[in-house]
């Protein structure tokens, strides 16, 4: 015989303490919640719309330089601290948490041209106008003690950048050529040359180390292995290469900042055609930094705005701009993969949070929770339109939008053009180029 | 002979040159003399001496030797340097040498600067790409994952005995230091030796290998009893019955085997053996199986007509059925006549009330305290509500009958229980007129049964009414009050009550044949049942509240019907439906003019011909998605609201609309999923660590990587440059 009995599992509704939540009994039967696409449309559509009235990514502008911040470095070691150098020859070294210059030093005599931090974080490099390398102690000089670089190396030329090696005692300078130095001579290890023009900036690839990419004047992005002691490859393109830099997370992937408003991720390998043109930049692109993650990366362009580009999309996921600043000349995504500083023309750095609507600090778990389903909300109805649309919006500054505009009425009259031509010549004479062809002009071996 | 030869082909050039300068004849008198003066000189010197060439043409290239070079560019070959050596002693070496020269080949020029730096730029780029191409592997697994988790390098927890850390750690304050001092003066274990001789000696006193072995059988039986639990499992899912049957039949059997042999060795065992045996009979008998009102025996019922087999069966199972009820007969005694009688119309619960020996269940105990009894008052509160359930749902046989088995099982409880004790018999009279209205066909003969006895046994009745004072005062309070509400019908009623069993028949007959038919039976019954003079019936307190309720409830019903005669909700739809699937049809199209090509005017028709031609029958649409829904309207017109939130491009990656719809109709939300599930659904791309640095990946990321993936899977074959090249290029998307 059965007795029916209602019995239950006081571990079922009891909490343990009272700072425990309630339990609350769910029944996932789908008859009891009907309409669910319905429903988790309207959550994406909220959670886009949210991200949107959240997206306030300016976080702090940090003033004391005289002239414009030429160029930055991280810290390899410590997220708040950052060095930027100015066109008077300063440098100073920032405490983001502060928000304060906790340093400044007048390092050279015109333009602080590069600079870069040392692997473990003691000390920095400069370069500058006058010809000099410096080298400086990451501590400042103890009471009474002057304000002195380690060593100054005296060179020929101007030197136009620096970068140091990721895991040996080695830094590579470039100017009239790329040299190769040990931090304990006075005289390059190796100079590497292929052609004569400048060279405006020299990177270290940091997975494989041995290996350089540079770009110099005469449009041509150029290749070295430090080992061999030889240039590699040289792929010339339409226009100038501003820098490059390389993906942190994929060895022989790197990026380049063209004059022509472009940006250039290429593959080492295969340099015949750039794996994948990034447009969006309405100016000549000054700068570009790796989010450490090596997913995205952060452009810094002279049409006085920075982007964030995915790494295999074709367009930008975020524009930043403010009414003051200027031509940003140089861009740095922080090495907690959460900051974007820029360091403009009007003499300020500014830091961004690298995701817009990204609430800073510590997280409650339901919070993260709530983050997370929205997240994934927004990447599931991301095709519908009223949700493209909304998460697409973004106000710009009347020149950039104006200059877009132009530029797009621009490319569609070349297309069409091209379009006619092609129709009113022989079938096949005019091929079609793609592209991601058409700006490369040559590869030389 | 050499310095001779030297002189003469030295002279050559001058004679040439004389020859250039000096045009007159006598000058080149001068030079044929001195020819011939040389030729006077060379004959002297021997037979061997060699004729020089002649030239007669000015030519660019002059042997100092007198070797002819006679065209340009050709080439001076060395047999020609050769042939004036001849075979000198001295000059045998050289020749020699020459000879191994001219074997060997000529080395080629080095290549310019420029060349060789092409050179070996173009070598150290294939080396730097071929090396550079271990990282395709990893980049295609980072490109590729679901989920990547920075900073890569994740440090790992080493797990450190407590002895290490123990023995570590010193004493460093003064007060540690202190601390310490008192320890050692008492002489308190400290750090060394960390454990007592006991523990000690209790850690050793299993050997690792015992432990091993102890565990790998513990491993063993846990395997085996899982097998076991499988087959179980396995066994009790088959669905056959034939399977099952014989199943039991075994153990049945085997049971029934060592009874026997138990009862020759240890009749203490057998006797308790037969106690369960006994249990076991008496659950199957509650189990209502063998009662032939089943699907199965109802079935057997409908098909013993035409099938021998199924009447067989049928009676196997009758026999079974009387065989279980004999047994309690006989226990019973006195009640045997009866039980055969009305065996398959009363319930089995009905005979079951002897009092028992199973001590474990409570409720076939004869005794019950006052706790119990109050709780079956609160169930015969209860009950009667239930009650009046099967009468309304009349319709839904076998899913009621269990139901009013359980009910007629609590009643009967009650009613011993009440007999026992000699009960209050006002409530007997309640339930008297309720009965006709409340019980369900099945039910009806039971009760009417009751009817009989409680006339007969009218005075037991009224005797008990004085037991009135020993229930609660609510309740009587309760039965009071009804009695004073229905003491003007129950005269009525009881007039009515006279020819029992044929109104009790005249009520029933609408229910169905199948309960007329019992009832008919039950006239045989009755008789027996009162004969047998069952311990009177005493039924619960609160039935005129079912009737109240039960009047209330087909009032409402008759409230709401009388609220809606005009609407006929039903054809309306009909019609509106009707109408929109009308509208919805291709409708024809007439284009036809009048006077168009033909005269037309009053009287005049148009040509049938031309009206055929012009009057234009539209293709049918797509089957109405409510075609075989006959209470749904689906509108099939666009809503135009709704397609502003509509895709209407097949977005990138999917390849058809319903993949892509299939992606939006999973929902991810928690109110859908399990918690678990949820989290997994929505489980982040990209996790970073607030305040850790990212460093780039490095060649110790990939090797505890390579390990944590082959854990999981094997990698993937090595990529081939050009695979890794189509790897970078997207297939569809071009870059505008």
């Amino acid at each position: 015989m059965r007795v029916k009995v209602l019995s239950r599992n006081p571990d079922d509704y009891v909490r343990e303490t009272k700072l425990d939540l309630q339990r609350v009994p769910r029944n996932y039967d789908p008859a009891l919640h009907p309409f669910e696409v319905p429903r988790e449309y309207v959550r994406a559509l909220n959670a886009t719309k949210l991200e949107r009235v959240f997206a306030k990514p300016f976080l702090a502008s940090l003033d004391g330089h005289r002239d414009g911040v030429n160029c930055m470095a991280k810290h390899p070691k410590s997220l708040s601290t950052v060095l930027s150098g100015a066109c008077d020859g300063e440098v100073k070294i920032w405490n983001l948490t502060k928000r304060q210059c906790i340093r400044t030093i007048q390092a050279h005599e015109g333009f602080v041209r590069g600079m870069c931090a040392r692997f473990c974080g003691t000390s920095f490099f400069t370069v500058g106008d006058d010809k000099t390398v410096k080298h400086w102690k990451m501590d400042g000089p103890g009471y009474g003690e002057e304000e002195e670089p380690i060593h100054t190396i005296l060179g020929k030329t101007v030197y136009t950048g620096i970068d140091h090696h990721w895991k040996e005692a080695i830094f590579a300078t470039c100017g009239h050529q790329v040299d190769i130095w040990d931090e304990q001579r006075t005289s390059p290890i190796c100079s590497l040359t292929w052609g004569v023009d400048s060279i405006s900036s020299v990177k270290f690839n940091p997975i494989e180390t041995y290996l350089l990419g540079s770009c110099a004047s005469d449009r041509n992005i150029v290749l070295y292995d430090m080992r061999q002691s030889t240039p590699l490859k040289k792929v010339i393109l339409d226009m100038r290469t501003n820098t490059l830099c390389w993906n942190p997370m994929e060895a022989f992937i790197f990026t380049a900042a063209n004059e022509d408003y472009n940006l250039y991720t290429f593959d080492m390998r295969f340099l015949e055609t750039p794996v994948m043109v990034h447009m969006d930049h309405v100016s000549a692109v000054l700068d570009v930094d790796y989010s450490p993650t090596g997913k995205e990366f952060v452009s810094a362009s002279f049409d006085k705005s920075i982007r964030i580009f995915p790494v295999d999309k074709g367009h930008s996921r975020e524009v930043y701009h403010s009414k003051r600043m200027q031509h940003v000349i140089s861009v740095k995504w922080s090495f907690d993969n959460k900051y974007i500083l820029c360091g403009s023309d009007e003499m300020n750095i500014r830091l961004w949070k690298a995701n817009a609507s990204e609430k800073l600090g510590v997280l409650a778990p339901r919070e993260k929770a709530a983050m997370n389903y929205n997240q994934k909300l927004k990447e599931k109805f991301q095709h519908h339109p009223q949700i493209k649309r909304i998460a697409r919006h973004r106000h710009l500054p009347k020149a950039i939008y104006s200059q877009a505009k132009e530029q797009r009425i621009m490319r569609e009259a070349r297309r069409r053009k091209d379009l006619n031509r092609r129709k009113h010549s022989k079938p096949g004479s005019l091929p079609f180029v793609s592209e991601k062809k058409k700006h490369v002009v040559a590869v030389v071996k | 002979m050499a310095g001779e030869e030297a002189a003469g082909t030295g002279h050559a050039p001058r004679a040439s040159e004389d020859e250039d300068e000096d045009e007159d004849e006598g000058a080149y008198d001068v030079e044929r003399r001195h020819r011939q003066l040389l030729e006077a000189v060379s004959s002297l010197a021997g037979r061997n001496r060699r004729k020089l060439t002649e030239r007669t043409e000015a030519s660019a290239q002059v042997s100092e030797f007198g070797v002819s070079c006679e065209g340009a560019g050709e080439k001076l070959i060395l047999s020609d340097l050769l042939g004036p050596i001849k075979a000198s002693s001295l000059l045998g070496a050289v020749k020699k040498q020459l000879n191994r020269v001219k074997q060997k080949k000529a080395v080629e020029l080095p290549l310019s600067k420029r060349e060789a730096q092409r050179v070996v730029r173009e070598a150290a780029y294939d080396k730097t790409s071929k090396a550079i191409t271990k990282w395709d592997q990893v980049v295609l697994q980072n490109r590729r994952a679901e989920q990547l988790i920075f900073p890569l390098k994740q440090e790992q927890l080493t797990v450190a005995s407590i002895e290490e850390r123990v023995t570590s750690w010193q004493a460093r304050t003064p007060l540690e230091q202190e601390i310490f001092s008192l320890l050692r003066k008492t002489r308190q274990l400290t750090t060394d030796p960390l454990l007592t001789l006991q523990e000690e000696a209790s850690l050793q006193a299993m050997s690792l290998e015992e432990a091993q072995q102890r565990r790998a059988e513990l491993q063993k039986a846990r395997a085996l009893q899982s097998y076991y639990e499988a087959k179980a499992r396995r066994e009790k899912k088959i669905k056959s019955k034939k399977f099952h049957r014989v199943l039991q039949k075994n153990k049945r059997r085997e049971a029934l085997k060592e009874f026997e042999a138990l009862k020759k060795s240890n009749p203490e065992a057998a006797l308790l053996k037969l106690d369960e045996m006994e249990k076991a009979r008496i659950k199957e008998r509650m189990s209502l199986k063998h009662q032939n009102k089943g699907k199965w025996a109802r079935s057997r019922a409908i098909m013993g007509k035409y099938d021998l087999e199924a009447r067989r069966a049928m009676q196997e199972q009758l026999a079974k059925n009387k065989e279980l009820t004999q047994k309690v007969c006989m226990e019973l005694e006195g009640d045997k006549e009866v039980c055969v009688a009305e065996e398959g119309l009363l319930p089995d619960s009905l005979n079951e009330v002897q009092p028992s020996r199973n001590v474990a269940n409570p409720w076939m105990l004869g005794k019950l305290s006052n706790e119990t009894k109050d709780s079956g008052t609160q169930e015969d509160l209860k009950a009667p509500a239930d009650l009046k359930e099967p009468e309304s749902e009349g319709e839904e046989e076998p899913v009621l009958s269990e139901e009013e088995a359980l009910l007629q099982d609590f009643e009967q409880r009650r009613w011993v229980r009440h007999g026992q004790k000699g009960c209050p018999e006002l409530q007997g009279a309640g339930r008297d007129e309720e009965l006709p209205e409340s019980v369900s066909p099945s039910q009806a003969a039971g009760q009417i049964n009751m009817e009989d006895e409680q006339k007969q046994e009218e005075p037991l009745l009224s005797e008990q009414l004085g037991r009135l004072c020993a229930m609660e005062e609510m309740d009587v309070l309760a039965s009071e009050d009804w009695a004073e509400e229905q003491e003007p019908r129950q005269p009525a009623r009881t007039e009515q009550q006279k020819p029992h069993q044929d109104t009790a028949v005249a009520e029933d007959r609408p229910r169905g044949s199948q309960t007329t038919r019992k009832t008919a039976k039950q006239k045989m019954i009755d008789l027996q049942a009162v004969l047998a003079g069952e311990s009177c019936m005493i039924h619960c307190p609160t039935l005129p509240v079912a009737v109240q309720d039960e009047g209330g409830g087909t009032d409402q019903r008759l409230v709401i019907k009388e609220a809606f005669a005009g609407d006929d909700v039903v054809a309306d739809f009909l019609k509106e439906k009707n109408k929109v699937e009308q509208e919805g049809k291709s409708q024809t199209v007439d284009l036809l003019l009048p006077g168009w090509g033909e005269w037309s005017g009053t009287g005049l028709k148009p040509s049938a011909k031309k009206r055929k031609r012009f009057l234009i029958k539209q293709p049918p649409g797509p089957p109405r998605k409510d075609r075989h829904l006959p209470h749904v309207i689906i509108s099939q017109k666009r809503n135009i609201l709704a397609a502003t939130h509509q895709v209407n491009e097949l977005p990138f990656p999917f390849d058809s609309h319903h993949q892509f719809e299939r992606s939006i109709q999973a929902p991810i939300g928690p109110m859908w999923n399990t918690q678990h599930a949820f989290q997994k659904l929505t489980a982040p791309h990209l996790i970073t660590q607030p305040g850790h640095i990212i460093q780039p990946i490095s060649n110790e990321d990939v090797a505890s990587q390579s390990t944590t993936s082959t854990r999981k899977a094997k990698p993937a074959m090595e990529l081939t440059p050009q695979q890794a090249k189509r790897l970078h290029q997207h297939p569809r998307k071009k870059v505008r």
